[in-house]
């Protein structure tokens, strides 16, 4: 870290690209871990909360309880359900695989909600239209419901995405491998003298991926539902 | 077993109290509480007045993106960086240079789910209600506060829960910059690999987050009219006055 200090002369905000260039192999490293903690507990949430969505909208006495669940879950602070993950399911206490845990428990807390409103937003007269022209249960809900509430769980899909960016910045805190080193990094490196570029190169770089990935959601969004182009 | 050492960790009644080498849980919970509701305080200060005018005339919407766009900035980076800049001006056995920067990060964060519901709730007032109320007589802020208040609640209060979970679950990281908290259980159990110390700090952290949003929700059970979340009422009006009501999604928290 001393050494790190002494390759990046200037301590300006603005340095923060040299300091990039400085440390690019370890950067990359954080931001493509930064990247798959982020992404992937999405991916695993929304496969969780599809049939858990499909099933509160389905019988209507699931959804109450369901929802206050994952409402419970989600507020539980990232932090407290970092550290409180490895002894409910017996891991070591600074287990690696407790942060993508606990994303994934916050995306399927976020997801299941959005996926049964998203369902319960498709018009009665659609599905019985759908019924009509001999969809049965399963074709149904694949080839009408799910589409057609595509978009208002691309909604929460952005919202998760978002999060998570900024969530796994504070696993940083604990010693995890992401960004949020650059943090912990520059916060080490800012005593006595205030030394800013791998803070600000953090803020950066966690702003771009949530940027990005934000953005990917909204392409894949316009890919899956075309018919909103043509409406236009 | 990690388990019961948490729990005796908890029930330790000397871990609750203060003494010469170490700040008891009952200190730091009440630290905790403090840093919270100065920054929900000043962030109702801000955001409430302001939501509402900016529902109830429509103009300066911009804000409400504006101030939703700061919710893509990572908060530990943020923390950190303000810390950094504002903690060399205080010398000293204070930690002023600590929290002002904490609170400032506190702020902006409680101040985008506020305004976005307040400002929400007031513009999803139906205007036929509105036009109602100009035509009993009532003045422009006569509607606001008599009819587009009472009728916002419901979001008004899902905003202000929304912020009050991201106050306290942000509050606990300050205490890694280092300011004192419940945090302090869970970074100092870290340092000193005493994970009991660690993991009941966690444990505390959700207790106090789960408990505020349950004084939050009863409070709302109270404040908001029966007639508009339809509770205790029957048939399709009320159901629909509901489902109207739940449509903003929850936000993010750090």
């Amino acid at each position: 870290m001393i050494a790190a200090a002494g390759t990046s002369s200037s301590s300006s905000p603005l340095h923060f690209i040299g300091y990039f260039m400085d440390h690019r192999h370890q950067d990359l490293g954080w931001l493509w871990s930064h990247t798959w903690l982020s992404v992937l507990p999405v991916v695993i949430g929304l496969a969780i909360a599809l049939p858990l969505g499909w099933l509160a909208r389905r019988n209507r006495f699931v959804y109450p309880p369901l929802i206050s669940v994952t409402g419970l879950l989600y507020t539980i602070p990232s932090i407290a359900l970092f550290v409180m993950i490895p002894p409910v399911l017996g891991l070591s206490s600074l287990d690696p695989i407790q942060v993508p845990i606990a994303l994934t428990v916050y995306s399927v807390a976020l997801l299941v909600r959005v996926v049964a409103d998203g369902l319960a937003s498709v018009p009665e007269e659609t599905l019985q239209a759908a019924s009509a022209i001999g969809y049965k249960d399963l074709g149904r809900f694949f080839k009408v419901e799910l589409p057609i509430a595509v978009p208002v769980i691309t909604a929460g899909v952005r919202v998760a995405l978002v999060a998570n960016v900024s969530i796994v910045a504070v696993a940083g805190t604990i010693g995890m491998s992401n960004l949020g080193q650059l943090f912990t990094t520059g916060f080490q490196l800012s005593t006595p003298t205030p030394y800013y570029p791998p803070i600000v190169l953090g803020i950066v770089l966690c702003v771009l991926l949530a940027l990005v990935l934000d953005g990917l959601v909204l392409l894949l969004n316009r890919i899956f539902v075309p018919w909103r182009r043509v409406a236009k | 077993m990690i388990i019961t050492r948490v729990f005796n960790w908890l029930t330790d009644g000397s871990n609750w109290k203060d003494s010469h080498l170490n700040t008891g849980i009952l200190s730091q919970l009440e630290a905790h509480i403090r840093f919270t509701g100065i920054a929900l305080a000043i962030a109702i200060l801000i955001a409430l007045p302001l939501g509402m005018l900016i529902g109830h005339t429509g103009r300066g919407t911009w804000l409400v993106s504006a101030a939703n766009a700061v919710r893509a900035l990572p908060t530990v980076g943020v923390l950190v960086l303000l810390t950094v800049i504002i903690a060399p001006h205080f010398h000293g056995r204070t930690d002023t240079g600590y929290l002002i920067p904490t609170e400032i990060v506190l702020v902006l964060l409680a101040v985008p789910p506020i305004l976005s519901n307040t400002y929400a709730g007031i513009d999803n007032v139906s205007p036929a209600v509105r036009d109602a109320a100009a035509g009993m007589g009532m003045t422009g802020p006569q509607v606001l506060f008599q009819v587009e208040l009472p009728c916002s609640l419901p979001l008004i209060f899902s905003g202000l829960r929304s912020a009050s979970l991201q106050v306290i679950a942000t509050a606990t990281i300050a205490s890694y910059i280092p300011l004192g908290g419940l945090g302090r259980f869970i970074y100092d159990g870290l340092a000193q690999q005493d994970y009991p110390q660690m993991i009941g700090g966690g444990v505390l952290v959700a207790a106090l987050a789960l408990t505020t949003d349950l004084i939050f929700a009863t409070i709302q059970r109270y404040a908001v009219s029966r007639g508009i979340t339809g509770r205790f009422a029957r048939g399709a009006a009320a159901r629909d006055v509901q489902s109207a009501v739940l449509t903003e999604p929850e936000v993010s928290h750090a």
